[in-house]
């Protein structure tokens, strides 16, 4: 069975999982790396904004991120 | 011998501007880079064994691989590359003790660009009180540059970094630099290894993580409690903007008058006593009569920044702006053009990317300001009947609230416009750090408060000053003849424009006494409603102004034309102020002559269908 990789746009709050992969995207990828976002670490959903959910703010390398779900979703996840 | 130039550079949140007040006492000299918008800080200081040193501050930055307009300015003055800016000799680069993790990749990027540097770990009292011990001796091997922990807010360790700062002027000439760069460094997937691989060196015990700002963020983020937070600190910001100016602001415009007073009293009448009084005074009168509002404005904003609150801000209000292509950070700026757009447009600062930023500070003026109201009042009070519509609301309430809307409905229309036709390209990510709380210093915000004041008065007075001298000649010259019957604006240069762009103004159903006040009232909005008792040449003090000149308008105009000049207000640029802020904040022509263009363009269109269909309707 190939199953579709979970990625970060899809957790929920409160949701944790270490990151497999940062998809290549000439806009974005290098500043997801340069904030922390990188392979095999650990990352937590700790905020959603009202109603829409969307942006969501994560934990990762100590610091809090706010981004959009759609930026979020370059971010290949595994569960812990 | 030339002044040693220090660069100060560090990401965003590290504490760098709180490090550069310490060092330099809050005496600097802001500027812009040539050619952009960004600010350039410099500051001038005499360490205390007496060198001289020239300190500059560069924008904040995550990496020295630019996203923003800020990190681009970073990088060129690092690596020489910015034109009419000579490289540092000596970067002290900032990090946060207490975030290492991520801050420590900078440095390693910038330490790698082979000019000598010093590492300043800030918030040092926050990591120790978290329990963060750290081997110092063992971090400065390991990065080999000298590394001085600080506390900018205390001005802890500004001793050690000017000792830091004098050594380096010393031993300048024999110092070997350090070795040229592990080219494999500038893979950002490399430098984090080295920082985790230094990191598990130096660390003797990590930091406990911070409970509070995840405790104040349950709040501050939840889905209901956060929002009404949000509401409240903007309801009590714009309170603050609309009412709380007004007392300073009527001191202000006291004290002008009794300088007025005083001069017309004591210089003989005549020019010189005429343009000392009506055109300069009044032009100086019309710059510091907005510092009320600006320096209550940017009290918050710092505040809020500094706080670590505006970041939040931006996350909650992000899905609703990103709808009309606008960014979360748009909010703020935004909702103080309510109150005057000038402190509006300078408050879009803290959006970082140009394109979003323009966007923002060409809809700014068609936020409804408190300056249209006085000729809001004047209008309705005078043309709208007050007859109730259901229970407490009553017409009148119901046109100015109608008027309100329109101008936020236009302003969400242009931006979306905007952003489709001149601002292409799809709507940026938003990627932002909400930083822990911190409660802000005083004086950081004493130091930020006076820097804005100043960069007003300066930047923009000097236009506003000019062009209301120019106006004041225009609307005194040519003085009226011998046994004139009119009041003197009729025959003035002004009253002559009048007359010449009646035929213009004639399919919005303006007559020529509009178009002579509107001259003036170009200078700022509010000026309309003493213009028009000018030409009207209303007898009378104060608030009567008003009530008597309503009721002569009630008379002279149909209901047409009072409802065309209303919507003339929505959209019309009358404000000379904005454009000269706006000219300062995007460091062009271009803009603010587009920004009238547009709006005039609009308030013409706006006018025109007003006009006709009122009268079509047999209004």
């Amino acid at each position: 069975m190939c199953k579709k990789p979970k990625t970060l746009g899809e957790l929920n709050k409160g949701e944790t999982g270490i990151i497999v992969k940062v998809k290549e995207n000439y806009k974005i990828s290098n500043r997801l790396l340069e904030m922390g976002f990188l392979e095999g670490t650990r990352v937590e959903v700790i905020h959603e904004a009202p109603i829409t959910k969307d942006p969501i703010a994560i934990r990762v390398r100590g610091a809090i991120i706010a981004l959009r779900r759609s930026e979020a979703q370059l971010i290949e996840i595994e569960n812990e | 011998m030339s002044r040693v130039k220090v660069a100060l550079c560090g990401p965003p949140n590290s504490g760098k501007t709180a490090l550069f007040n310490a060092l330099t006492g809050g005496r600097q000299k802001v500027a812009n880079y040539p050619g952009v918008t960004v600010e350039r800080k410099e500051g001038v200081l005499t360490t205390p064994g007496g060198k001289n040193v020239n300190l500059l501050d560069l924008p904040g930055a995550y990496s020295l691989n630019p996203k923003t307009l800020d990190e681009k300015i970073t990088h060129d003055v690092l690596f020489g590359s910015l034109g009419g800016e000579t490289p540092p000799d000596l970067v002290i680069i900032v990090a946060d003790a207490t975030n290492l993790e991520r801050n420590l990749s900078f440095v390693l990027e910038v330490k790698a660009l082979n000019i000598p540097a010093i590492l300043a770990l800030n918030m040092m009292d926050l990591a120790t009180h978290r329990g963060m011990r750290l081997d110092l001796k063992l971090l400065e091997k390991e990065l080999e540059i000298p590394v001085i922990p600080t506390v900018a807010i205390k001005k802890e360790g500004t001793h050690e970094l000017f000792l830091a700062i004098e050594h380096f002027i010393d031993t300048r000439s024999t110092q070997v630099l350090p070795k040229p760069a592990n080219s494999k460094l500038s893979y950002v997937r490399d430098r984090f290894q080295e920082v985790d691989r230094i990191l598990s060196k130096v660390i003797v015990t990590k930091a406990r993580p911070t409970l509070w700002t995840d405790k104040i963020d349950k709040f501050i983020l939840h889905p209901l409690w956060g929002s009404l937070t949000l509401f409240l600190v903007l309801g009590l910001m714009f309170q603050a903007i609309f009412n709380w100016a007004a007392l300073p602001q009527d001191w202000i415009k006291a004290g002008v008058q009794f300088v007025k007073d005083i001069i017309t009293h004591n210089i003989a009448a005549g020019p010189l006593c005429n343009l000392v009084v009506d055109g300069v005074l009044t032009g100086v009168g019309a710059v510091i009569v907005f510092l009320p509002q600006i320096l209550l404005l940017f009290l918050f904003i710092l505040f809020l920044e500094d706080s670590g609150y505006m970041s939040r801000a931006a996350f909650l209000m992000d899905r609703t702006m990103e709808k009309v292509g606008l960014h979360g950070r748009a909010f703020i700026p935004l909702l103080s053009s309510f109150a005057c757009a000038i402190p509006g447009i300078m408050a879009t600062r803290t959006i970082e990317h140009r394109r979003d930023r323009l966007t923002t500070i060409l809809i700014a003026p068609l936020m409804t300001c408190s300056a249209r109201l006085p000729i809001y009042s004047l209008l309705i009070a005078a043309f709208i009947p007050n007859t109730v519509i259901f229970g407490p609301i009553k017409l009148q309430g119901l046109v100015m609230f109608g008027l309100y809307l329109a101008g936020i409905f236009a302003a969400l229309l242009v931006a979306y416009i905007l952003r489709g036709v001149v601002f292409r390209g799809d709507c940026l990510p938003l990627l932002i750090e909400l930083p822990t709380y911190k409660w802000p210093s005083l004086k950081n915000l004493g130091i930020g408060l006076l820097e804005r004041a100043k960069i007003f008065i300066r930047r923009a007075g000097t236009i506003i000053l000019a062009l209301s001298i120019v106006l004041w000649f225009l609307a005194s010259y040519p003085k009226p003849p011998v046994g004139a019957t009119e009041p003197a604006i009729h025959y003035s240069y002004a009253g002559k424009v009048g007359y010449a762009i009646e035929p213009v103004l004639k399919p919005i159903g303006f007559n020529w006494k509009i178009g002579v006040a509107l001259i003036p009232g170009f200078a700022a909005r509010e000026v309309m409603v003493s213009a028009l008792a000018t030409v009207y040449a209303v007898e009378a003090k104060g608030e009567e102004v008003e009530t008597k000149l309503g009721d002569i308008l009630a008379k002279d105009w149909t209901l047409p034309t009072a409802l065309s000049l209303l919507v003339w207000y929505i959209f019309a640029c009358q404000c000379l102020a904005t454009l000269a802020v706006a000219r300062r904040e995007t460091n062009s022509w271009l803009w603010p002559v587009f920004m009238l263009t547009y709006m005039t363009v609009l308030a013409y269109a706006g006018s025109f269908l007003t006009y006709h269909t009122t009268l079509k309707m047999g209004l």
